[in-house]
């Protein structure tokens, strides 16, 4: 692979926190990743469709409203609907254990929660693009 | 300026105090430590320096450095002020009826996003967003279920709403009127503070231009028809969560603050007419004597501030009250019964800072909604702190401290610095949108990320004294059938009310935003015709637009 890893930080629902969105963004940056901000605000279809513009590799979204079981899931049914999920969906935020097998089985990759390091998440970003490169 | 020696000024306090004793008494004629030694009301230096006559003072005196009564906590308790507010206006009137025949005299109303961004509970936006985070509230049918059986003539209610502020306040209004209760009699406290929004919180609508002139429209107004309601609360929580230092929270707020109280002169209202009526909300985190210097740090500036920039002459217009919550960000979603400890450590910070109202986090708040066991703990903490510990038998235990004397000027100097640069940058509004106060606070957030990855931050049960298979407690479960039940409500309410009226009253609402009066009437008005949150603010964004940030 010869371009870097393109992500979209993405703020799906209501949700005003955006603390640990720009502090993963720049984290990706740090480590050599290209990243894409779309501020606060944004429905699943127009996070989808920025990322199918952008091509991005990944898209990490972040809630702390309680509205991920509702958010994630439609983020990846409209990748699967668009025919775009060579994108992996990646998540975080205020998100109770019990809720993740339900995010896993819908499509999302990884969910990182509070007290994860940004290392972590950037190796679990660039493990994943390498299998899915190798997929392909 | 009259050179008063301190010991002449402290025997002037001591007789105004006297006589407010003889109206509002201590709660024990002798306060004592366990072992039976006398506390008395303050404890001084035996030889006043000028520092401690200029810098430290005297409690409920100019600078208010040492608090803004007199006696504080001897005389009567902060206010315990929990912040509640999940799902239907019917569920959350039970738990609010519940609260208060617990003998809470203080209600604190949490709102679902679409409400607090104006959007209707059918709009596409809110989707999956529905009495999540707070309760959902679409029109004044439901503010009148979520107030039902509860007398606003005795229940001062806190309300964090801030870009539709003047709405939900007008639908207050009108509730208290149905219940018989004037206007006049009504008290509690709106957020409305709309630039925080901007550099932190990130529930706003308008751009600030016209989200200043509702602000200053509501005081306006206030000032007027109801005079005894906080109509502002000006933030620097959300600022701190987002990841600013203390110095940076401080400073940012009351630059704030300071924006508030230009555009309001500038509208022309009499400084006394407002600023008694203005309040602060501040966090406290968990190094504890910083905290502590903060609190104190901010009184002396804000009552400097008012009186030498904006020359206000009534006293109230010089104190700062605050209410404090603990610090959301400081709590680990890892050993989440550890909260408690750094709950109970920042809440003795905000108690000894001189907070006149506190909210105490659950411990499991960094997994979900808390439980309504974690919430009793957070509440009991407070209990336990105000009747156990004697920490508030005497005024500003702290006051003194060589520490906490150097740290609070040290704050005042270089939360001085922020607010002479905003001052440079040409007030709040410009550096907001400027983006200086985010990018400040995201270089902070940075930081402190970087310190707790690398381990020169320690963080316990995070960074350090990990467990292995940590199995997470029982957490709060929201009601998926909530958003489905308020869209029909909301159907039934569209089909049944005089949607004529609703049109005429938008319709005026529009031409009022266009021209220049106080639109605090006509919001009103529209509120009494059943028009819904969602109607009243697009109908208000057609006119003033949307803010949009710079990424």
């Amino acid at each position: 692979m010869n371009r870097p890893i393109r992500v979209l930080v993405a703020k799906p629902g209501l949700d005003g926190h955006d603390r640990g969105a720009l502090i993963i963004a720049q984290s990706l940056r740090d480590e050599g990743m290209e990243v894409i901000y779309t501020g606060l605000r944004q429905s699943p279809a127009q996070i989808v469709a920025t990322a199918i513009q952008e091509d991005v590799d990944v898209i990490g979204l972040s809630c702390l409203s309680g509205a991920h079981k509702e958010l994630f899931p439609e983020v990846t049914r409209l990748l699967k609907e668009q025919e775009a999920t060579d994108i992996i969906v990646v998540a975080g935020g205020v998100i109770p254990q019990t809720d993740i097998p339900f995010l896993l089985e819908n499509g999302v990759a990884g969910v990182f929660t509070s007290g994860t390091s940004t290392k972590e998440t950037a190796d679990f970003i660039r493990k994943a693009v390498a299998e899915k490169e190798g997929q392909q | 300026m009259t050179t008063k020696s301190f010991a002449e000024l402290y025997r002037e306090w001591e007789e105004k105090t006297q006589q407010l004793l003889q109206k509002y008494p201590e709660q024990k004629e002798r306060f004592e430590t366990l072992s039976g030694i006398k506390v008395d009301r303050l404890y001084m230096p035996t030889e006043a320096t000028k520092h401690d006559q200029e810098q430290i003072g005297l409690p409920g005196e100019f600078p208010y450095t040492r608090g803004v009564r007199p006696t504080m906590y001897r005389s009567r308790h902060w206010t315990m002020r929990q912040y509640a507010g999940f799902g239907s206006a019917d569920e959350t009137n039970k738990r609010f009826r519940y609260l208060l025949d617990q003998g809470q005299t203080g209600l604190s109303v949490a709102f679902d996003l679409p409400t607090q961004i104006g959007y209707d509970s059918d709009d596409p936006m809110a989707a999956g967003e529905v009495g999540k985070v707070g309760v959902a509230i679409d029109s004044l049918e439901d503010m009148e279920r979520l107030l039902a059986g509860i007398p606003l003539d005795r229940v001062s209610t806190s309300m964090t709403i801030n870009a539709p502020a003047s709405v939900l306040l007008a639908m207050y209004i009108v509730v208290g009127e149905k219940q018989g209760v004037p206007a006049n009699q009504l008290t509690g406290t709106i957020q409305n503070d709309i630039l925080k929004e901007y550099i932190a919180r990130g529930t706003y609508i308008f751009p600030p231009k016209p989200s200043m002139r509702l602000i200053t429209d509501i005081f306006a107004h206030c000032a007027e028809v109801v005079p005894r309601w906080n109509t502002i609360s000006i933030s620097g929580y959300h600022i701190r969560e987002a990841g600013s230092t203390a110095v940076q929270e401080v400073a940012f707020t009351l630059a704030d603050g300071i924006a508030y109280v230009q555009a309001a002169i500038d509208a022309g209202l009499d400084v006394d007419r407002f600023a008694p009526r203005l309040s602060f909300f501040f966090n406290a985190h968990n190094h504890f004597f910083e905290e502590v210097a903060k609190f104190r740090a901010a009184r002396r500036i804000w009552a400097r501030v008012m009186k030498e920039r904006f020359r206000a002459k009534d006293t109230r217009s010089h104190q700062l009250r605050f209410h404090t919550q603990t610090g959301g960000s400081t709590l680990t979603a890892q050993q989440p019964d550890n909260n408690v400890v750094r709950v109970t450590m920042q809440a003795l910070s905000a108690v000894l800072g001189g907070t006149q109202s506190l909210h105490t986090n659950a411990r499991d708040e960094a997994l979900a909604l808390p439980t309504e066991e974690s919430a009793r703990i957070a509440l009991r903490t407070q209990q336990i702190l105000a009747y156990e510990t004697g920490v508030t038998d005497t005024v500003d235990p702290l006051g003194g401290s060589y520490y906490v004397e150097a740290l609070t000027d040290a704050i005042e100097a270089e939360a001085g610095a922020y607010i002479d640069r905003i001052d440079e940058m040409g007030g709040a509004v410009d550096a907001v949108e400027q983006g200086y106060m985010q990018r400040e606070i995201h270089l902070a957030a940075l930081t402190t990320q970087k310190k707790v990855e690398s381990g020169e931050e320690i963080l316990v049960g995070v960074n350090r004294y990990r467990l292995e298979n940590e199995q997470q407690p029982a957490l709060y479960k929201p009601d998926p059938s909530i958003s489905h039940q308020q869209l029909e409500r909301l159907q039934a309410l569209r089909a049944k009310r005089d949607n004529q009226a609703v049109e005429v009253a938008l319709t005026k609402l529009k031409q009022g935003a266009t021209g220049s009066e106080n639109l605090m009437p006509l919001i009103i008005a529209a509120v009494k015709s059943y028009a819904t949150v969602g109607e009243i603010c697009n109908s208000m964004r057609e006119i003033f637009g949307e803010y949009q940030p710079n990424l």
